[in-house]
């Protein structure tokens, strides 16, 4: 965005999105890495939850040659070379850079004003107070630096051995342009097919949203964004692609990593039970859920939502409270699925083991290794 | 740049690239009065289109295989023809599943999604397998017939007026806010998969809940329910009800109506026909 923009920018765009995506999230328990394609015809079975203004891939393994290097993603606006230039400059004053690449697109894929896409491998090299810090948390910093402070330039993802690829059209179209069938296999494929309705469709805005290694595809709409985007503001993330979705990542990052909550307790942070149903719990239990709604309050995410999030070995789907969006998870052997609609899972698997809908907020936590997943089959339907 | 995408990039997800009906000879065989369509890599519209085609041509018993999330199928076939059809759909019925029906049977052996029956004026649909969310929605007339469970907000803002009375009757249990505004018309919950001594898993059942009846065979605790609802007793005249339904539900899936009605059964009534009228009304 130019820089005029970014001044009025409180002024002109809404602070919510509202959105009728659809959704699709893959995991292999075992680990065993597999191509694009069911990630990308289960999304093509839900295109009618999109409309074009936006498809992206979230895919983890991609990278075993430089899994122990941050892989930088970033997209240059206008496709601005000098913008590039400047970030450079920024990269190699704190990382080695071991490797980068213009990351590989289709030239027979015509997309809507693609911008400039370039990974960068690198390991930090932090300097004075800096190695106080640990690696995630000087990366995180240095993200947050080059998405608020280099006009025109965004880190699309900044995990290790993970990479998101986004941009706008129907994510079909997006796993063209890039290739994903031909040039990249992984264990976990998140996806997501957007209908912006009151935020700007363009590159940035695309889902997965990311830090480090955490990825978000969501469909719904955070209109608690506000509360949430202030309280992240606090530790440090900076909200600057002009959607609901982002606090979303941050927010894991934040419980999930440097506070170190599982999901488990983080769900009922997201979406915590009526206080009426706290009321009926056991002491112990309700002593848990009125702490996290004292100390996390400003967390908890209001309006209607469905997200699926992933990290290294896990991936977990979870719905508002009183679910508002839809979910489905599927199982066959050691595939695991997640989607907006049960076809889309049918369509790529259709020996399903077990189908089932969890009770909204009630997550699908899938785990590297374990059977996790069935324990949201209780209360299901 | 963002509101340039808007202009430019926008795109018809729902029409795009789908073929004309004249195009799509080969997915369908039409003999007499029966017909066979696969739906595999229809979009909706297209599959829609065929079914219309069909039925132009004659069809009335037509068998739908390989569908994987098709949206609105049996609204199309509405009052053109003026004639009944019956549909048998293999694999999962996409959202919206017998939209506005009026008239035609639908039978699902597979899931069915979200929105089943959405504002369903007459006819019947009967899913051999589990309902999404708001199943029969501001349904007016008709009779929907789920094997398993159902979602969320199953029922939601269901009506009746005169004579036009829809019927849902669920085999298994709901998810939250059953019966949400209900204006009219039966609801009944058999709970047949239910372990013993469990509830069903349904909370805030009847929010808002004004008319209409939900009939509740297995447990359910008055915390489950809604501030609008009372839960009560059956009288001779809800049995008589109850097994009239019940015994329609048993005879499609091939159950017994005795084992069913061996169940206890109590009513959901709303507590007030106006819930909100102290706070809108001026």
């Amino acid at each position: 965005m130019a820089g005029y923009e970014r001044k009025n920018s409180e002024r002109y765009l809404p602070d919510q999105g509202r959105e009728a995506c659809g959704l699709f999230g893959v995991m292999n328990t075992s680990g065993k890495r597999f191509p694009g394609n069911v990630a990308i015809s289960a999304i093509k079975n839900i295109k009618v939850r999109g409309n074009g203004l936006g498809g992206g891939f979230a895919v983890y393994g991609i990278y075993p040659d430089y899994k122990d290097y941050y892989a930088l993603h970033i997209m240059f606006e206008n496709k601005r070379r000098e913008v590039k230039t400047v970030v450079e400059r920024y990269l190699t004053e704190n990382f080695n850079v071991a490797y980068d690449e213009q990351i590989p697109t289709n030239p027979q894929v015509s997309l809507f004003h693609p911008p400039l896409v370039w990974r960068y491998f690198v390991t930090p090299e932090k300097k004075g107070d800096e190695k106080d810090f640990s690696d995630d948390e000087f990366v995180v910093d240095k993200v947050m630096h080059i998405n608020t402070s280099i006009d025109d330039a965004y880190v699309f993802s900044s995990g290790k051995n993970m990479g998101v690829f986004k941009g706008v059209g129907f994510p079909d179209e997006i796993a063209d342009y890039f290739l994903l069938d031909k040039l990249y296999e992984g264990y976990i494929w998140t996806v997501h097919s957007r209908f912006p309705t009151n935020t700007p469709g363009w590159w940035g805005g695309a889902h997965p949203f990311s830090i480090l290694d955490w990825t978000v595809v969501h469909n719904g709409e955070i209109s608690s964004y506000g509360t949430n985007r202030r309280f992240l503001e606090m530790y440090g993330y900076y909200c600057t692609l002009y959607t609901d979705t982002e606090v979303m990542a941050y927010a894991v990052d934040f419980l999930m990593r440097r506070q170190g909550l599982p999901i488990e307790v983080v769900s009922k942070i997201f979406a915590p039970p009526m206080w009426d149903t706290i009321d009926q719990m056991r002491e112990k239990e309700k002593r848990l859920n009125t702490t996290l709604r004292m100390v996390y309050g400003p967390l908890l995410l209001n309006g209607p939502f469905t997200v699926i999030v992933a990290r290294h070995n896990e991936m977990f789907g979870i719905t508002d409270r009183i679910r508002l969006r839809p979910i489905t998870a599927g199982a066959k052997d050691d595939m695991v699925y997640l989607s907006s609609e049960e076809a889309a899972i049918r369509s790529v698997a259709p020996d399903l083991d077990f189908a089932w809908t969890p009770h909204g907020g009630n997550p699908v936590v899938v785990r590297m290794n374990s059977t996790d997943h069935l324990l949201s089959m209780d209360n299901s339907i | 740049m963002a509101g340039l995408a808007l202009k430019v990039g926008l795109r018809d997800m729902f029409l795009e690239g789908s073929r004309h009906v004249s195009e799509l000879g080969g997915y369908a065989t039409v003999s007499g009065s029966e017909a066979w369509v696969d739906a595999l890599n229809l979009k909706h519209k297209e599959l829609n289109d065929l079914l219309r085609e069909v039925v132009s041509q004659g069809a009335r018993d037509i068998t739908v295989k390989n569908v994987f999330g098709q949206r609105y199928i049996g609204t199309r076939l509405n009052g053109i023809f003026g004639c009944k059809v019956n549909l048998s759909i293999f694999g999962t019925a996409g959202n919206d599943l017998g939209a506005f029906l009026n008239g035609q049977k639908l039978t699902i052996y597979g899931n069915a999604q979200d929105g089943v029956g959405n504002t369903m004026n007459e006819g019947e649909i009967i899913v051999h397998g589990k309902a999404g969310d708001v199943a029969a929605m501001s349904m007016r007339g008709g009779k929907i017939f789920i094997r398993n469970n159902v979602g969320y907000r199953t029922a939601i803002h269901m009506k009746e007026y005169n004579d036009k009375i829809p019927v849902l009757v669920i085999g298994g249990t709901a998810q939250d806010f059953f019966g949400e505004y209900m204006a009219g018309g039966i609801v009944i919950l058999l709970g047949l998969g239910l372990a013993e001594g469990k509830n069903h898993n349904a909370n805030y059942v009847g929010t808002g809940m004004h008319g209409g009846v939900i009939f509740v065979r297995g447990n359910i605790e008055k915390s489950q329910l809604g501030k609008d609802v009372g839960i009560y007793a059956t009288d001779d005249r809800d049995m008589e009800i109850v097994r009239q339904y019940s015994g329609e539900f048993a005879q499609r899936f091939g159950l017994d109506t005795e084992e069913i009605l061996q169940g206890q059964f109590r009513k959901i009534l709303p507590l007030s026909k106006r819930p909100y009228g102290s706070i809108y009304a001026y």
